[in-house]
């Protein structure tokens, strides 16, 4: 923006001169605040409680980032499972693991990280009576249908697949084979926990502790956390930066709006309708990079008109009849890009993700649309509607730019409607109890850089996220052999084969990938956006 | 007065209770709160199981109510989905907006009311002219561009002010968003004192103390400005519950965390005990406004009394 340093510049003399806040978090000419490299970001308000295993949102996950380092961490450009605490990971079987974690790693209270720390970690993770809600990660360690099952109380508080061998080692033993069980424990829910988390919970909810690059000085829930460098961090990612600010902001508006006037250092969203100024108030300052999101229609199997012979030609049709191109371009200004399978560019090439699986599926072509339609027997009851939830993000947009492009190449009016729901809750509760009779917005952002992650919670038979129902024997044979395979790339192709088997149903019609967007002031460099789409804060210069 | 307080306080109850529970309905209708939770996966059912009994969302809707109700009167509001306690929200969330609401009436109160009497006794002159269409213009423009545009202007473009107000929102960085907030009732507190004092002026008792040969300041701010600011102090008083639950705009715009933002995060994660909690507030906040205007009507104008 032209004058931004000038703007910015008053607004810190105005801002001084009431005495108000610092700017920019500290900023130059030597605030009164700590560091002079600390960075102010944009940030939300968790949904949970800001615990490791009860964080399953953007949001929470970014602190999670910024104070814990686990097993695994996975590579902020390549999206690849590299080790962190762990010294190594045996396993001769894929489905019974000895782990040894590296010396030296202590939390930023002076405690030990020790075997312990996990074990007890994932056990209270896994409790039922602990409420967390990715207790299900640790689903496929034995003893979890004791520690948490489906119904009625828990019989056992600690799971008996984990075992601590000594201060540096722990096995654990697993319900099936699973050869990519390693490349999982890079996700938040496996971090390790201190003493002073079950000692005094409540403390440390106010003032989480962890190990990982940045501790917390102060946090005001809901409107501000102060994130400072550690400097006892043991590891080699140590921060660039002296700290981070997360800022609460009721709107992204409003913090894009901040960055102009230079109150604000970061912003990992920027809103849709600033997308056309970005590039002249920011120019090189701004990100955008596809991030582990897909977007897809999902559809009722449970639903007779949907599960009859045939209708898998009808589902080819409609995603035929989607232009995604257009509606990337026209409604979303690029930052989502049109699909060439069910997983993410983010995967890479070696982590299964393929340009070319969907192939002609995916493309826009009305003709052959209108056909397969009428050969599948066409659309049940003559017309669709597309369920989702009005409450949040652009979804009323896109899927009326979806059903206007498939009335036109049905040349029918009244082909598809969208059918709001008013919010994200009654949403979710529609579709997970099987309420719905037509397709309805699926979105999937991944826990972790893995095919599998995109692939088995979402059309394995009950799995977790399967809210279609959708069940085929072939691709759950697929699946279990996948994860049975101890070569990574012979896995990998098992899984593409399970997804060939996803495409050859349209289990799901996939729309887009997401991107992650950022823009930042002149204060920063070295911004990235990590598979996740959250910014690689440590990595971050000032100055 | 004292027996004339007293039903007044007593009347409030029935109120309050029914207030109370239509919106614990309202929001109960929206159906189950867990499954949005868990983001765009399904809870798996023994924690979703576990998370509805600990909010107590397992139970009929007249034994939420009831349990609710009973907590409430001993200070238990309960706890929002994030752990965090619903007075806590509260009283965070309060204050913040009580301050904007004040910088706002004050707005209302000193710029509304005198540009009303200046108006008022130069009708039909072009300061009256002016500011009458001034307030039109204002009254047509929606808040949301009023705020953006200052914000933009102010803020960003000339750099006068912080566009956003930090978490502390100190009087000082309220100013700008209390303008904009108060800005459409501020134009109504303009044109119906503008009105009043205009009707008024030409009453017997204005004359009679004008040919008493009082001082023209006396005549003013004693007789006129005392008889015609009933219907204002009436707008007003409305107003104060009118701004604090309403203020969601204003308080989007320029990142206030105060009631409207709490109850709008509320309502969008279904979160009962949040909207419960905030409207039951709102509520008195409403009735006890409401009282203190009748009280003040009383003050105005002795003969309207024990109504």
């Amino acid at each position: 923006m032209r004058g931004a340093t000038h703007a910015r510049w008053v607004a810190c003399a105005a801002a001084a001169a009431l005495a108000a806040t610092a700017c920019g978090g500290g900023g130059d000419g030597g605030g009164s605040s700590g560091g002079s490299a600390v960075l102010s970001a944009s940030w939300t308000d968790p949904q949970n409680p800001l615990e490791p295993a009860n964080t399953n949102e953007v949001q929470g996950g970014k602190v999670m980032d910024m104070i814990f380092r686990g097993l695994k961490r996975y590579d902020p450009k390549t999206g690849a499972a590299g080790d962190m605490l762990a010294e190594k990971i045996d396993t001769s079987d894929s489905q019974n693991f000895t782990i040894t974690i590296k010396d030296g790693w202590t939390f930023s209270n002076g405690e030990k990280v020790t075997a312990q720390s996990f074990v007890d970690a994932w056990n209270y993770g896994a409790s039922l009576k602990n409420n967390q809600k990715n207790a299900y990660f640790f689903g496929y360690i034995e003893g979890y249908d004791k520690v948490h099952p489906e119904t009625g109380t828990q019989t056992a508080d600690t799971m008996s697949g984990l075992k601590v061998v000594d201060d540096r080692t722990f096995t654990v033993k697993l319900i099936q084979k699973f050869s990519t069980f390693p490349d999982t424990l890079g996700y938040n829910a496996f971090v390790p926990l201190p003493k002073a988390f079950y000692d005094d919970h409540a403390a440390w909810l106010s003032k989480p502790v962890g190990n990982g690059p940045y501790t917390v000085e102060s946090y005001t829930k809901g409107s501000e956390m102060n994130l400072r460098k550690w400097d006892g961090y043991a590891g080699t990612d140590k921060a660039r930066n002296d700290g981070v600010t997360l800022k609460v902001y009721t709107d992204n508006n409003t913090a894009y709006t901040d960055l102009m006037a230079g109150n604000l250092d970061l912003v990992d969203d920027v809103p849709a309708q600033q997308l056309k100024n970005v590039g002249n108030d920011l120019g090189e300052r701004y990100l955008n990079t596809p991030a582990g999101i897909i977007q897809t229609l999902a559809f009722p199997y449970y639903d007779e008109n949907w599960a009859k012979p045939g209708m898998d030609k009808v589902r080819k049709g409609l995603s035929r009849a989607i232009d995604r191109e257009q509606i990337t371009e026209t409604i979303f200004n690029r930052t989502r890009t049109p699909v060439t399978d069910w997983s993410s560019p983010v995967l890479g090439r070696d982590g299964g993700y393929d340009n070319k699986l969907c192939g002609e599926w995916c493309v826009y072509d009305p003709d052959a649309a209108k056909k397969l339609i009428a050969e599948g027997g066409g659309l049940p009851g003559g017309s669709i509607k597309i369920t989702y939830n009005a409450d949040a993000g652009s979804h009323k947009l896109w899927v009326d730019a979806v059903c206007n492009s498939i009335n036109n190449a049905l040349g029918k009016d009244n082909a598809c409607v969208g059918n709001p729901v008013g919010t994200f809750a009654d949403f979710r509760n529609q579709a997970s109890q099987q309420k719905l009779s037509g397709p309805f917005r699926a979105g999937w952002q991944m826990d972790y850089p893995l095919l599998q992650n995109f692939l088995q919670p979402l059309y394995y038979t009950n799995a977790s996220s399967n809210d279609g129902k959708w069940s085929n024997k072939d691709f759950d044979k697929l699946v279990d052999e996948a994860n049975a395979e101890a070569n990574t790339a012979k896995a990998i192709s098992l899984f593409q084969k399970a997804e060939e088997v996803v495409r050859d149903n349209m289990a799901a019609i996939p729309l887009w990938y997401q991107n992650g967007s950022a823009g930042w002031s002149q204060r920063l460099s070295n911004v990235a956006l990590n598979p996740f789409s959250v910014p690689v804060y440590n990595e971050i210069k000032v100055g | 007065m004292g027996r004339y307080v007293v039903r007044r306080l007593l009347q409030m109850i029935p109120v309050f209770i029914g207030a109370t529970l239509l919106i614990f309905l309202m929001v109960n209708v929206m159906g189950d709160p867990v499954a949005g939770l868990c983001g765009d996966r399904q809870c798996d059912p023994a924690t979703a199981a576990q998370l509805r009994k600990e909010f107590g969302l397992d139970k009929p809707v007249w034994q939420q109510y009831l349990t609710y109700m009973g907590n409430v009167f001993t200070g238990d509001f309960g706890t929002a989905f994030n752990g965090q306690k619903v007075t806590e929200l509260m009283s965070t969330a309060f204050p913040v907006t009580i301050r904007l609401t004040i910088v706002a009436i004050l707005f209302e109160i000193v710029i509304g009311i005198t540009l009303g009497v200046v108006t008022g006794l130069r009708r039909g002159r072009p300061v009256d002219t002016s500011v009458l269409v001034l307030t039109l213009v204002v009254i047509s423009i929606p808040t949301f561009v009023t705020g953006l545009l200052l914000q933009l202007l102010l803020g960003v473009e000339w750099g006068w002010i912080a566009p956003s107000v930090s978490p502390e929102a100190p009087f000082d960085e309220l100013i700008l968003p209390g303008l904009v907030l108060a800005s459409v009732s501020l134009a109504y507190v303009t044109r119906l004192t503008r009105t009043s004092i205009a009707e008024n002026r030409r009453s017997d008792y204005v004359r009679t103390a004008v040919a008493k040969g009082l001082p023209r300041r006396r005549v003013i701010t004693k007789h006129l400005l005392r008889n015609s600011l009933i219907p204002v102090v009436t707008f007003i008083g409305a107003d104060v519950g009118f701004l604090m639950g309403g203020a969601i705009v204003t308080e989007r715009i320029f990142n206030i965390h105060g009631v409207g933002y709490q109850l709008y995060q509320g309502i969008l994660r279904q979160n009962t005990q949040t909207v419960v909690g905030f409207v039951t507030v709102l509520v008195l906040v409403f009735l006890v406004c409401n009282l203190v205007v009748d009280l003040l009507y009383a003050v105005l104008d002795p003969r309207i009394r024990y109504a």
